[in-house]
């Protein structure tokens, strides 16, 4: 996996590949993301309570979006779906063209798996695997063989500055460096679509500041990244910014409008 | 994922929780090692019945006075004698009667003094013929048997079996020297080898002199025909029943009896005895391995314990696993090799240590324990199938957690 060079190939085969572009976007990127008319209803007993009412939203490929709400807003919800974690109650969800809230149970696994990197607010890195072991894990699950498995894991750990501690486990590492062997382990089976919740929630700014930057750099290198977060100067760093409000979208503001809110 | 790569992390879940892993592994291992030694305790009681069996003589015989067969219970002959005699003996030794029969040894036994020097030990004083050596299947340490013309020529002569001759010499040689009967001096002609004893008697316990000796010059009187018992040696173990049946026969026709169910005298073979002694070794085997059976369900149960412990306290990595494209198969897998795991180490263990167990309680108690690679082999297999099978249902539970359900447990 080299810096600039291997995005995934397009994921609709029938989007051409535009020749004589500038190379780190395609020029006319087919959605990743299609949502549409999402509901998410949640029932505890005879309460219902609606997560999500009827959200739309498109996602081209390359594109830095972040989803920004308070908590309570539904964004981690929309996260979940996005990520196939969770299916809506309601609506259609095309990831890639693909019809996912069809999907059986495998085929969603295997969706994850290939497409999609996640980074988590709590990093969720296995306490007892060393790092290396770690980022290894979803090329495991994708049946990759141990060598490669091996070097690809390597590469992805020294492009986020941490190719000398790779034998160190979890608890042996700092909160920011645990993020950057999260941010590792998302984005080392080359998915399109890298998906962060809250990933500065539980770090100083210096070490935020730093994961801001590498979701930055890997969306200079093509891929898509959705941004979920409730700080509005962290939502700053997206080129687009949509809003969650009650289950909703707000407006779909480009990235100058997003400043002002608190 | 392949199969080592699921190994591999099955391996390191059960790593990282070294204490509880433990602890479940010994559960398992109490149980392997129990079921080890009751099925090595049961099988080294069957082997020493075994080995007394043919230490008998597999082909042996016993016809005794007296009826068991009787619901009255044990029918005596005419007045207080005894319903075997000598004549009946030889008739048995008759090839023509009884074609299958080897060997007769007709004996009179009593409890006698025998004094040597300043020695003095009572005990069994056995008057037989030739045949005795052959047919309870002893050897001579030393000196020779009884023979044929010592039987004719009333001889004074005895021999000893080595307890009774280590009592009455010590280290000497009894080999020549006299003993005193019952007040007729004798000379030691022979000793016997070791035999060891048995549930009934000791063997190693006695002294034997010709049959008319002790007929002439011990019991005397009216009784000095009859027999306590009649040893008869078959042909071989296949010709035994024939060789019943042809005791049977003669006596019942000698005794002028002709319904069986009278009959005055009863034929045990040593087998059936030790048939019956098998029997009650396996019974107490079977509740023994019972017992063993139990301790390493409760042991299953212990890993079906931990195991569900685990998925709910991992149910976060779960989360995670699934979030990073693990599917429910090998999320379930996960959980099934770790149960394995922690069976096959049980077992392991539990193998080990019955082994040493094996080895080391024979110096502690006198039972022998019989060390089988069936009996290892088996159970470590049953330890693997009782960690996948309490494995099942926790496995199926974590594979069946939603992602986002996982995920979101704190």
């Amino acid at each position: 996996m080299t810096e600039s060079g291997t995005v995934n190939p397009p994921l609709d085969d029938t989007q051409p590949i535009r020749i004589g572009d500038t190379g780190q976007h395609p020029a006319s990127p087919a959605p990743v993301i299609d949502i549409e008319g999402v509901h998410k209803i949640y029932r505890t007993g005879a309460l219902e309570v609606a997560a999500l009412r009827g959200v739309s939203l498109t996602i081209a490929a390359g594109e830095y979006v972040a989803l920004m709400g308070p908590s309570g807003s539904g964004k981690s919800t929309l996260m979940h779906i996005l990520g196939c974690l969770d299916v809506p109650t309601l609506g259609t969800y095309r990831l890639a063209g693909e019809d996912v809230s069809a999907m059986t149970e495998v085929d969603l696994a295997d969706v994850r798996n290939r497409r999609i990197g996640f980074v988590f607010q709590q990093f969720n890195l296995l306490a007892s695997l060393s790092a290396l072991r770690n980022v290894e894990l979803p090329l495991i699950y994708a049946g990759v063989d141990r060598a490669t498995r091996r070097e690809r894991a390597l590469a992805a750990l020294n492009r986020v500055g941490m190719g000398d501690r790779v034998e160190h486990r979890p608890g042996e590492l700092s909160g920011g460096q645990q993020q950057r062997v999260a941010v590792a382990r998302a984005v080392v089976s080359d998915p399109a679509l890298i998906l962060a919740d809250e990933p500065t929630g539980n770090l100083d700014s210096v070490s935020a500041g730093e994961v801001l930057d590498l979701l930055a750099e890997l969306h200079d290198s093509g891929r898509t990244v959705v941004l979920i977060t409730h700080d509005a100067d962290v939502a700053d760093v997206a080129s687009s910014i949509f809003r969650i409000l009650d289950g909703q979208i707000l407006d779909n503001a480009s990235a100058t409008v997003g400043g002002g809110a608190r | 994922m392949n199969l080592v790569e699921t190994f591999r992390t099955g391996l390191e879940a059960v790593i990282s929780h070294r204490l509880r892993s433990s602890l479940t592994v010994l559960g398992i291992m109490i149980g392997i090692t129990a079921v080890i030694l009751t099925v090595g305790l049961g099988e080294g009681a069957q082997q020493q019945v075994g080995s007394e069996i043919s230490s008998l003589g597999a082909n042996l015989l016993i016809v005794s006075p007296g009826s068991t067969t009787s619901s009255a219970g044990i029918r005596g002959g005419l007045g207080s004698a005894s319903t075997l005699t000598v004549a009946n003996a030889n008739v048995l030794a008759n090839k023509t009667v009884a074609p299958d029969i080897a060997g007769v040894a007709p004996v009179v036994s009593a409890s006698e003094s025998l004094t040597a020097g300043t020695a003095n030990w009572t005990t069994t004083l056995v008057g037989s013929n030739a045949s005795w050596m052959a047919v309870r299947g002893r050897a001579m340490a030393e000196g020779r048997f009884i023979s044929g013309h010592d039987v004719q020529t009333h001889a004074a002569v005895v021999v000893l079996a080595p307890t009774t001759a280590s009592e009455l010499f010590g280290a000497g040689d009894p080999v020549g020297q006299t003993v005193d009967v019952a007040g007729t001096p004798m000379s030691v002609i022979g000793v016997l080898t070791a035999e060891g004893s048995s549930s009934t008697s000791d063997d190693d316990d006695q002294a034997i002199i010709p049959i008319t000796t002790a007929a002439t010059r011990i019991i005397g009187g009216t009784g000095r025909n009859d027999l306590s018992s009649i040893y008869i040696e078959a042909t071989n173990s296949q010709t035994l029943s024939a060789a019943y049946q042809e005791a049977d026969n003669a006596l019942l026709s000698l005794h002028g009896i002709t319904d069986a169910t009278d009959a005055d005298f009863t034929i045990t073979s040593q087998q059936s005895l030790l048939a019956t002694a098998t029997s009650v070794d396996k019974t107490l085997t079977v509740l023994l391995a019972g017992i063993a059976g139990i301790s390493l369900l409760v042991g299953g149960i212990g890993v079906m314990n931990i195991m569900l412990v685990s998925v709910t306290e991992r149910i976060r990595e779960i989360g995670l696993r699934k979030a990073l494209g693990a599917t429910p198969r090998l999320i379930r897998r996960q959980f099934l090799v770790e149960a394995s795991v922690l069976g096959l180490v049980g077992g392991m263990l539990g193998a080990l240590l019955g082994l040493v167990v094996a080895i080391v309680l024979p110096h502690f108690i006198s039972d022998p324990v019989a060390i089988s690679a069936a009996a290892i082999a088996g159970s470590i297999v049953i330890a693997i199938a009782i960690g996948v099978a309490f494995g099942v249902y926790p496995a199926s539970r974590a594979a069946r957690l939603a992602p986002i359900d996982a995920l979101r447990s704190e």
